[in-house]
């Protein structure tokens, strides 16, 4: 069959898991790192990037809005995904992504966020009219105390919150790298490091995400951007990520060193299929670029406008570096043979139900869900609201 | 103490194989043996067993594997499966090394991976030991065929579930044996119950090396090699 070279199990030579799939962790990963960036003002302290807290966690909630669309897509019998929440197999890692994600959007962000906006919905809720009224009033859940003692109780929640969510936002993203960590039959997959390196990842591309979303909204804004905010976001990418490759690293040396029964096929992998993808996409362009140039803005003093330049240019070059490493792991994983002894090829389609249009759909969807959040609940410092007597 | 099959017999030759008294999954533990210098590479089992389960093109239950390996050439066997030895295989050229056959199928593994993976139990072991899907259940999510070592499951390409072998369950309950059992013209498969001690398994066991595809990954499989040779993957 086209495509093949040497053997292959007569079932491998078609994936199973497509594009999607690929989206899926990637996803996932932007919204665990978009919120350990706002963990950073809430329970670390770090003020420099509080112009980002708000906007983090709506960007979060954006995409993790979106995670499970890609994996529903794929299943060949989708009106049957309720039965994860009904009849869960405990053994399965899999099943277990229906109950963290459900912890994660309502006992985490959806609190946070309801927590933190909550005094702005009250007061919104009663001085706007129409359907906005409506709407706003329905998301004040019908709790419209907004005194002192009131929102210092929100403010002792929502931090509480924020400290369950870091570990929840760690599972949520290392309990993906799990489901493909823990497949022994797959020794491209099978690492222990697989979740830590998809949490350091995660947070790489969540961070470098949400930077990005900063520099463009306040861009559109017409407003100054808050050059120590950035500066300071840069500075935690940059040494995240260099965390997030020396792991990264380690795992290659140990499998390159180790090198066992499935290293001539996989490093044959690297060498041909995936040297694109892998080397260079993964490593250079999106990996060893971005930490060159935000070491660069770490060690000199550049001005602004440059250092504003070489973030746009390195956050952009992490999303593709990320993505690349989601692609490696996900399509990469099933190129070869688990007889060791031949290696397949993935063609993406275009127009159907796991094809290169849907992805790109699913892709574009967080980013009109943030639009429609950032109108509802705008992050960003506004025209103070109209003075409303409290109801306490 | 006659085989279950026997004493099923004569309830299936009366088309009545459900009223047989004798089955009682708890009292079989299903495996197959496969006699690799048996095997001529004939592909009837392949066939039978695409007649019987109705196994869509492309995908394989069961399948046949040529390996031939050269001298000094263990760790990379050349191997061919044309449309999974359906039709048999050509002639060998190469007269160096060795040539022979190797049928493979799900291994019923006792500690199967796939069935741990499913999330939501539509994989499932038998209580006599046969690793089958609940096809109105399975999700489709595939997580199970990335699980299998052995390559042995897909996902069925008009029912979009996951799809592999039975071990012919719906025949063994009822006191026959397997499709690919049935049609192999050597003998080189045999249906067999562990858990039956009148079952020639056991003598060879005993008196023959025998081996399991890919121990290393403790799935407990079940299907023996009889003379499995090292380069088998």
């Amino acid at each position: 069959m086209s495509g093949v070279n040497g053997f292959m199990y007569p079932n491998e030579v078609a994936l199973q898991w497509s594009v999607l799939i690929v989206l899926y962790p990637y996803i996932t990963g932007l919204v665990a790192g978009a919120f350990i960036l706002a963990s950073l003002v809430r329970i670390f302290h770090v003020e420099a990037v509080r112009p980002t807290y708000r906007l983090a966690l709506l960007t979060a909630l954006a995409f993790l809005i979106v995670a499970p669309l890609p994996l529903q897509l794929h299943l060949g019998h989708p009106e049957r995904s309720p039965e994860m929440y009904f009849t869960p197999h405990s053994t399965s890692a899999m099943a277990m992504f229906g109950f963290v994600y459900l912890w994660y959007l309502m006992a985490v962000l959806v609190f946070e966020i309801w927590l933190d906006y909550r005094q702005e919905i009250v007061l919104l809720s009663q001085s706007t009219t129409g359907w906005r009224r409506l709407l706003y009033r329905l998301m004040t859940l019908g709790s419209n105390n907004i005194s002192e003692r009131s929102l210092a109780i929100d403010e002792r929640v929502g931090w509480f919150v924020t400290l369950v969510g870091i570990p929840s936002a760690f599972i949520l993203h290392g309990y993906v790298g799990f489901i493909f960590g823990s497949i022994k039959a797959n020794p491209w997959w099978n690492s222990p490091l697989m979740p830590v390196v998809f949490i350091f990842s995660a947070m790489v591309s969540g961070i470098a995400a949400v930077m990005l979303l900063y520099m463009l909204t306040t861009k559109l804004r017409k407003v100054a951007i808050d050059m120590q905010c950035v500066d300071t976001i840069a500075m935690y990418l940059f040494y995240i990520f260099i965390l997030d490759f020396s792991l990264e690293m380690l795992d290659l040396i140990h499998r390159v060193y180790e090198a066992d029964e499935s290293f001539r096929s996989l490093n044959f992998m690297v060498h041909t299929r995936l040297y694109f993808s892998q080397i260079v996409l993964q490593i250079f362009l999106g990996t060893l670029a971005p930490i060159l140039l935000l070491g660069i803005t770490q060690v000199t003093k550049l001005a602004p406008a440059i250092r504003k330049r070489i973030y746009v240019v390195a956050g952009c070059l992490v999303q593709v570096g990320i993505f690349a490493m989601r692609w490696n792991v996900v399509i990469g994983g099933q190129l070869f043979s688990k007889s060791f002894l031949g290696y397949t090829t993935y063609k993406m389609t275009l127009i159907t139900r796991e094809g290169l249009f849907v992805a790109i759909a699913l892709t574009i969807l967080p980013l009109i869900i943030l639009w429609v959040l950032l109108r509802l609940l705008p992050p960003w410092p506004h025209p103070p609201l109209p003075a409303v007597a409290p109801a306490d | 103490m006659l085989p279950a099959a026997a004493i099923a017999w004569k309830y299936v030759l009366a088309g009545t194989p459900e009223q047989s008294p004798n089955y009682t999954t708890d009292e079989h533990w299903w495996s197959m043996l496969i006699d690799i210098p048996k095997c001529i590479g004939c592909g009837n089992c392949v066939r039978a067993c695409q007649a019987e389960n109705d196994v869509p093109d492309g995908n394989f239950r069961t399948w046949v594997e040529r390996y031939h390996v050269d001298d000094w050439k263990m760790e990379n066997p050349e191997v061919i499966s044309p449309d999974g030895g359906k039709e048999g295989f050509p002639a060998a050229t190469d007269e160096s090394g060795k040539y022979f056959f190797v049928p493979k199928m799900c291994n019923h593994c006792a500690d199967s991976p796939c069935t741990q993976v499913c999330p939501v139990g539509a994989t499932f072991i038998t209580p006599d030991g046969v690793v089958l899907v609940d096809q109105t259940y399975c999700l489709g999510c595939a997580y199970c065929v990335q699980a299998c070592p052995y390559g042995c499951r897909y996902i069925h390409p008009t029912k979009k579930v996951a799809d592999k072998c039975t071990l012919c369950y719906h025949r063994i309950t009822k006191g026959l044996t397997t499709a690919c059992c049935e049609s192999c013209p050597t003998g080189a498969r045999q249906l067999a119950d562990l858990k039956n001690p009148n079952d020639p398994i056991h003598e060879f066991l005993k008196t023959h090396e025998v081996q399991i595809l890919k121990p290393q990954m403790a799935t407990g499989a079940k299907v023996f090699y009889n003379e499995l040779d090292g380069s088998v993957r």
